[in-house]
C-alpha cells in the first residue's frame, strides 16, 4: 500500500511506485539530471531577473527624472540654445515647461562621475516635484516634526528650501549619491569643468530620487556658469494643457525644433535602453537555453537507459493490463518531475545568483548598459512560473523519446531476458537529419525579427538536434576505417557499437550538445578576442593618451592645453579626438560623433568603402557643392539603412550639415553606433576646439612613463588621466574576459554535464548489460578486462560524439559570428580557429569519458559473474 | 467459456512458414488445460497470442461473447487487466515493490481503492502462506516463495482466465508440487479457466486435460505423436 500522502491527497500507486519512485532508486542519474536542468533554469532566470530589476530601477529613475512630463525636448550632448525654452513656454498648448541642464560631472580624485541636473526650481515643482531638493535645515526639522513631505514642513524650513538652492556653489545629493560619495551636508565636493575645478557645497538631499538613483541637483543658472554652458540647455520637460493631443503637438513641434533636437515621451528612453540591452540579454538567455537543452539531453540519456533496464518490468505491467497511454504518462511524468525539481532548485539558485550579482557587480551583466544602478532583488512570480515551466518542458522533452520507445516495445519480447539490445538498434535518420540541417542553413539567411536574430537561434537549435540524429548513421562510418583485426577487446567494443549504434546516441547525445556549445563559444570568443586585439592596435596607434575626462563628461582639453602638449620635447605628433552625442534617424536614436584625423596615417578599421574621399577632400573652405565625407560604424549602417555613397545629415553647429558616407568601419566600443568625421571639418563647422582624448606620438628615445609626470605638472594632477596603449589594451581585454566570464562558466557547466552524462550512461549500460558482461567473465575475461572493454566503448563513443560535436560547434560558431552577432550587436569579426585548444579539449574529453566509463563499469561489475548470469538464462 | 478456432501464427509473419496453424480449443469456467510439446513448437507463442501480447495470422479467440482477435492493443490491455492472470517461469516480481504491493499491482491497475487493494493482497498472501512476509522484499525469497507470490498476484483480482508459462520451470521437484497444488486450487476455487504450458508431465497431471501442440494444431496428449 502506498504510504505517501500529501495534504490528504494520495498519488496514483501505479504512477508513484512504478514510475516516480524509480527516480529515487537511480539517485545519481536523477541528481545529475536535476542539476543539469537546475543550472539551465538558474542561468536563464538570473539573466532575466538581473535585467528586469535593472530595467525596473532604470524605469523608476526615468519616472523620477521626468515626473509628470508629457513630452521631453532632448538635445545633443553639447546642448541647445535656451531661446527654445522661451518659445515653447509661451505656446498655449503647453501648461508648464521645465528647463534642465544635465552634466555628467567628472569628480577629480574619484573614480565615479556624478550626474548633475541644473534645474529651475519654480518650474521643477510643477513638472518634476520628485527632484525637489530639501535643505539640510529642513531635513532636521522634518526629522523632529515627523512630517513626511516638504509641503508639511515648518515655515522656516520652507524658506530655506526655497532660497538655498538658488545660491551659487550649492549642490543637493540624492541619498544614493550621498552614500556613494560618503558626503553629508556642509561638506564640499570638487567638480571638473574643462581643465578647471569648481568647489560645490552639499546643502541637502533630493529625497524623492529614491535609493537607486545617484544624482545631484543644483540651480540651472549656477550650473550653466559652473560648467561653462551659459545659455545652453540639454532638456526641456513639457506638461501639456488639458485636452491637447500629444501626438499632434509632437508632429507640430518637430518641424520647429533646431537640428539635432528631438521630442520624446518619457517612456521612450526606457524603450531605447531596453532595445539596446535586449540583444545582450537575449544572447545570454540563448546560451542558458542551450545549457537547458544539454540538460534535456542528459534527461534523455538517463531516461533511455532506465527504460532499457526496466523493459521486463514494463512488459510485465503491459501484460497485466497497463495500456500504452498509461505507460507513456508514467514515463513523461518522470521527466516532468525531474524538470519540476530541477526548476525549483534552479529558481532558488537564480535568486541566490542574482542577489550575489547585485551585491558584487550591481545590475550590469558585463555589457555596461546598467552601470551605476543599485537595484534590489524582488520575487517575480510571472518569470519564476515561466522558468519552472521551461524546466518541466525540458524534462518532459528529454523523456519523450524514451517513453515512445517503451510504448513501442513488443510486450511478449520484452518479457524475455536479453531483449535490451533491441533498444539500441537505432536506424540512421539521414533524411530527417539532413532536412533539419538544410532548414538551419536556410534560417541563417533570414533578416533579424524585431532586432533579434531569431533565424540564427532557430538554426542553432535545429543544428544540434540534426547532429544528434546523425549519430546512428555516422557511427558505422567512423568505425569502418578503424582497424578491425587487433585485440579481442577492441573487436568486441567495435562490434558492439557497430551492432548497437543507438548506444552511441544515448551516451553521445550529451557529449555532442556540450562539445558543440563549448567549441562554438571557444571559437566565437577567440575570434572576438583576436579581432578586438587587432582593432585596438589600429585604434590606439599613439605612444601615450591624455584624457581630460571620459567622453561625455564635463572635462575637456582646450586648444591651449593641446598646443602645450604638442610642444613637449619627444612629442612628434598628436591625434586629437572630440566626442559628441548626436540624435539621428526618425526615432532620434542617440549615437556618438567622433571627430579625429582620418587618412592613410590615421586609418579606421574599414569593412567597406575607403579613406580616399577623406584624403582628397578640402576640409577647411571646401569647394562649393562638395559634401564632406563621414565614416559610419556597422551599427549606424544597419540602424539607418545606409551604405557607402549615401548622404547623411548631421546636426552640427546648430544646423543640418550634409555628409557623404565614404566608408563603414568596425567598432566594438559603441553598440548604439558612431559616425567618424575629420576633426578639421568638425572644427570648421562648429568652432569647437575642445578635445576629449589626445594621442601623443613619441620619438623612439622618449619613454612615455617618464613623460607622464611632466604632463601632470603641466595640466594639473587632479584633472588629467594618462593611459599607455599597452595598459589600455590590457584593461580592455580584461574587461572583455570579465564580460565573457558568464559564457566561460556556461561552457564549463556544459562540459561537466556532458562528462557526467557519459559517466552515468556507461554506469547504467554496464548494469543493464551485466548478463552479457557476466558471460564474458564466464568465458574467461578478467574483471579489469571488462573495465577496459567499457572504457574502449566509451572512448569510441566519446570520439564519435566529439567529432560530431566539433563539426556542429564549428557550424554553430559560424552562425554566432556571421549571423547572431552582426544581427544582435552589429559587430563583425574575422573567424579565428583555436586549433590547439580544440585538439587538447577533444583529447581530454575522450580520455575523461573513457576513464569515467571504466570507473562506472568497475562499480557496476562488483556483482559476481555467476549471479549476473543466473537470473533468466 | 474460451473458444479458440483455427488460430494460426507464422514465423515473423511469413505465410509459408507456419509456426502453428488450425489451433482450436474449448475451455469451460473452472476447467484447466495443460499444453505440452517439443521445444520451439510455439507453446509460449500460443499463450502470448491468446493474451493478445502477440498478433495472430489467422483464426479467432473468443472469451465469453467477445472476439479477442478483433480488439486493438489498448482494448486488449484493458481486458487483460480485468480478466487475465499470469504466472511466468521467471516469476517477474518487481524487485522494488514489497510482496503485498506486488500482489496488489493488478488491483492498482483496476483503480481499486488503495486500502482495499492492500487488504485483498494480504488476504491472498495468507492463502499462499506468506502473510507474515507481506512487507518483505522479493530478493529475500526463495524461488518457490517467489512463485507463490506470483500465483497470489495472478488470482487476486479474480480473473476469468489464468495463463501459466512453465510455472515450475525454475523450481526443484519438491517445491514444484506445492506450487502447482496452490495454483490449481486457486484457479478451480475462483471458478476461472487455466491454461498451463509445460514440459513436465508431473505438472501437466494437475490440469483437467493435457494437450500437445504440433504444427498441425492441438491434439490430445494421449494420442501418439
Amino acid at each position: 500500500m502506498p504510504r505517501l500522502r500529501v495534504l490528504g491527497w494520495r498519488p496514483d500507486p501505479i504512477l508513484w511506485h512504478l514510475f516516480l519512485a524509480s527516480l529515487w532508486r537511480r539517485r545519481l542519474a536523477t541528481l545529475l539530471s536535476i542539476l543539469a536542468i537546475a543550472l539551465g533554469v538558474a542561468l536563464g532566470l538570473a539573466v532575466q531577473l538581473i535585467h528586469a530589476e535593472a530595467l525596473n530601477e532604470f524605469g523608476r529613475g526615468m519616472r523620477v527624472l521626468s515626473g509628470e512630463a508629457d513630452l521631453q525636448v532632448v538635445g545633443p550632448q553639447a546642448g541647445f540654445d535656451e531661446a527654445l525654452y522661451l518659445r515653447l513656454a509661451q505656446r498655449p498648448e503647453i501648461a508648464e515647461a521645465s528647463p534642465l541642464l544635465e552634466i555628467e560631472a567628472r569628480l577629480p580624485g574619484r573614480e565615479r562621475n556624478l550626474r548633475i541636473l541644473g534645474v529651475d526650481l519654480f518650474r521643477l515643482a510643477r513638472v518634476t516635484p520628485t527632484l525637489l531638493p530639501v535643505a539640510a535645515v529642513e531635513d532636521e526639522t522634518q526629522a523632529t516634526s515627523g512630517a513626511e513631505t516638504p509641503a508639511l514642513a515648518a515655515p522656516t524650513a520652507r524658506q530655506d528650501f526655497r532660497l538655498q538652492p538658488l545660491q551659487e556653489g550649492v549642490l543637493f545629493l540624492s541619498p544614493a549619491a550621498a552614500s556613494q560619495l560618503g558626503l553629508t551636508s556642509g561638506e564640499q565636493l570638487a567638480v571638473q569643468s574643462g581643465l578647471g575645478q569648481a568647489i560645490l557645497t552639499i546643502a541637502g538631499q533630493v529625497p524623492g530620487a529614491g535609493r537607486g538613483q545617484a544624482l545631484a541637483v543644483m540651480d540651472i543658472a549656477a550650473a550653466q556658469r559652473t560648467f561653462g554652458q551659459i545659455g545652453r540647455l540639454s532638456r526641456i520637460d513639457l506638461r501639456l494643457a488639458p485636452g491637447v493631443d500629444r501626438e499632434g503637438l509632437r508632429r507640430d513641434l518637430a518641424v520647429e525644433l533646431p537640428p539635432g533636437v528631438s521630442l520624446h515621451t518619457p517612456t521612450e528612453a526606457q524603450s531605447e535602453l531596453e532595445g539596446l540591452s535586449r540583444a545582450y540579454r537575449v544572447n545570454l538567455t540563448m546560451l542558458a537555453a542551450i545549457a537547458l537543452l544539454t540538460g534535456a539531453f542528459l534527461v534523455f540519456s538517463a531516461q533511455w537507459l532506465a527504460v532499457v533496464r526496466r523493459r521486463q518490468e514494463f512488459a510485465l505491467v503491459r501484460a497485466l493490463g497497463l495500456d500504452r497511454a498509461g505507460l507513456r504518462r508514467g514515463l513523461l511524468g518522470e521527466g516532468a518531475l525531474l524538470g519540476l525539481v530541477g526548476g525549483v532548485v534552479g529558481v532558488a539558485l537564480a535568486h541566490g545568483l542574482t542577489g550575489l550579482a547585485f551585491r558584487l557587480l550591481g545590475a550590469d551583466l558585463g555589457a555596461g548598459y546598467f552601470r551605476g544602478l543599485t537595484p534590489t532583488l524582488s520575487f517575480q512570480p510571472g518569470l519564476v512560473l515561466a522558468y519552472l515551466g521551461l524546466g518541466v518542458a525540458a524534462g518532459t522533452a528529454g523523456a519523450w523519446l524514451p517513453a515512445r520507445e517503451a510504448t513501442r516495445m513488443v510486450t511478449a519480447r520484452g518479457l524475455r531476458a536479453g531483449d535490451e539490445a533491441e533498444a539500441y538498434h537505432a536506424r540512421p535518420r539521414w533524411g530527417l537529419a539532413l532536412g533539419l540541417l538544410t532548414a538551419a542553413a536556410l534560417l541563417c539567411g533570414l533578416p533579424p525579427l524585431a532586432g533579434l536574430p531569431i533565424g540564427g537561434y532557430l538554426a542553432v537549435l535545429l543544428l544540434v538536434v540534426g547532429a544528434v540524429l546523425l549519430l546512428p548513421g555516422i557511427t558505422p562510418l567512423v568505425l569502418r576505417p578503424l582497424p578491425g583485426r587487433s585485440s579481442t577487446l577492441w573487436r568486441l567494443a567495435r562490434a558492439r557499437l557497430a551492432a548497437a549504434p543507438g548506444q552511441a546516441v544515448v551516451a553521445g547525445a550529451g557529449i555532442v550538445a556540450s562539445v558543440a556549445l563549448a567549441v562554438s563559444m571557444a571559437i566565437m570568443v577567440n575570434s572576438f578576442r583576436v579581432s578586438l586585439g587587432a582593432w585596438l592596435t589600429q585604434m590606439l596607434p599613439a605612444g601615450l593618451y591624455v584624457r581630460a575626462a571620459p567622453a561625455g563628461t564635463s572635462g575637456y582639453l582646450d586648444a591651449a592645453a593641446v598646443a602645450r602638449l604638442a610642444a613637449l620635447p619627444g612629442v612628434q605628433g598628436i591625434r586629437p579626438i572630440r566626442y559628441e552625442t548626436l540624435r539621428l534617424g526618425a526615432g532620434g536614436e542617440a549615437m556618438t560623433l567622433i571627430a579625429r584625423p582620418i587618412g592613410a596615417e590615421a586609418p579606421l578599421p574599414l569593412v567597406a568603402g575607403s579613406l580616399e574621399a577623406g584624403i582628397s577632400y578640402r576640409h577647411v573652405d571646401p569647394a562649393p557643392h562638395r559634401f564632406p565625407p563621414a565614416w559610419i560604424t556597422e551599427a549606424v549602417a544597419d540602424r539607418l539603412g545606409l551604405g557607402v555613397g549615401a548622404p547623411l545629415d548631421l546636426p552640427l553647429g546648430g544646423r543640418m550639415q550634409r555628409f557623404l558616407v565614404a566608408g563603414i568601419w568596425r567598432d566594438y566600443a559603441r553598440q548604439q553606433g558612431a559616425v567618424a568625421i575629420e576633426i578639421a571639418t568638425y572644427r570648421h563647422l562648429t568652432g569647437d576646439e575642445g578635445v576629449n582624448d589626445l594621442g601623443l606620438f613619441l620619438d623612439a628615445s622618449t619613454d612615455p612613463q617618464a613623460l607622464m609626470p611632466v604632463i601632470r605638472d603641466l595640466l594639473g594632477k587632479a584633472v588629467t588621466e594618462m593611459i599607455l596603449p599597452g595598459e589600455l589594451r590590457g584593461m580592455i581585454l580584461a574587461i572583455f574576459d570579465r564580460t565573457f566570464l558568464v559564457t566561460y562558466l556556461m561552457e564549463a557547466v556544459a562540459v561537466m554535464i556532458g562528462l557526467f552524462g557519459i559517466s552515468t550512461s556507461f554506469a547504467a549500460l554496464a548494469t543493464s548489460r551485466r548478463k552479457e558482461l557476466g558471460i564474458l567473465r564466464h568465458l574467461g575475461l578478467l574483471r579489469r578486462q571488462v573495465a577496459h572493454l567499457l572504457a574502449l566503448e566509451a572512448g569510441l563513443t566519446a570520439l564519435i560524439g566529439v567529432l560530431v560535436g566539433l563539426v556542429t560547434g564549428g557550424a554553430m560558431a559560424l552562425i554566432l559570428i556571421k549571423v547572431i552577432n552582426p544581427q544582435s550587436f552589429h559587430w563583425s569579426m574575422e573567424v579565428q580557429w583555436p586549433w590547439g585548444l580544440l585538439l587538447l579539449f577533444s583529447l581530454a574529453m575522450i580520455l575523461l569519458s573513457a576513464l569515467a566509463a571504466a570507473l562506472a563499469g568497475r562499480q557496476a561489475m562488483r556483482q559476481e559473474a555467476v549471479l549476473a548470469v543466473r537470473e533468466d538464462w | 467459456m474460451l473458444a479458440i478456432d483455427n488460430l494460426a501464427k507464422h514465423f515473423d509473419a511469413v505465410e509459408d512458414r507456419p509456426l502453428f496453424a488450425t489451433v482450436s480449443m474449448r475451455l469451460a469456467p473452472g476447467e484447466s488445460v495443460a499444453i505440452m510439446g517439443e521445444s520451439g513448437v510455439g507453446k509460449s507463442t500460443l499463450l502470448n497470442c491468446i493474451a493478445g501480447l502477440e498478433g495472430v495470422d489467422g483464426g479467432r479467440v473468443q472469451l465469453g461473447d467477445r472476439d479477442l482477435t478483433a480488439l486493438d492493443e489498448d482494448a486488449f490491455a484493458r481486458l487483460r487487466r480485468r480478466d487475465f492472470g499470469f504466472v511466468f517461469q521467471a516469476f517477474h516480481l518487481l524487485p522494488h515493490l514489497t510482496l503485498a504491493q506486488n500482489v496488489a499491482l493488478p488491483l492498482w491497475l483496476l483503480d481499486r481503492d488503495a486500502v482495499e487493494a492492500d487488504e485483498r493482497a494480504r488476504a491472498m498472501l495468507a492463502r499462499v502462506g506468506l502473510d507474515r512476509r507481506a512487507d518483505d522484499w522479493p530478493r529475500h525469497l526463495s524461488g518457490g516463495e517467489m512463485q507463490r507470490v506470483a500465483i497470489a498476484r495472478a488470482l487476486v483480482h479474480a480473473p476469468r482466465l489464468v495463463l501459466c508459462d512453465e510455472p515450475t520451470g525454475n523450481l526443484d521437484p519438491g517445491r514444484a508440487l506445492g506450487v502447482l497444488e496452490l495454483l490449481f486450487e486457486g484457479i478451480r476455487g475462483a471458478g476461472a479457466m487455466g491454461i498451463m504450458v509445460t514440459h513436465s508431465r508431473q505438472a501437466a497431471a494437475f490440469a483437467d486435460r493435457v494437450l500437445r501442440l504440433t504444427s498441425q494444431g492441438l491434439v490430445d496428449a494421449a494420442e501418439p505423436s
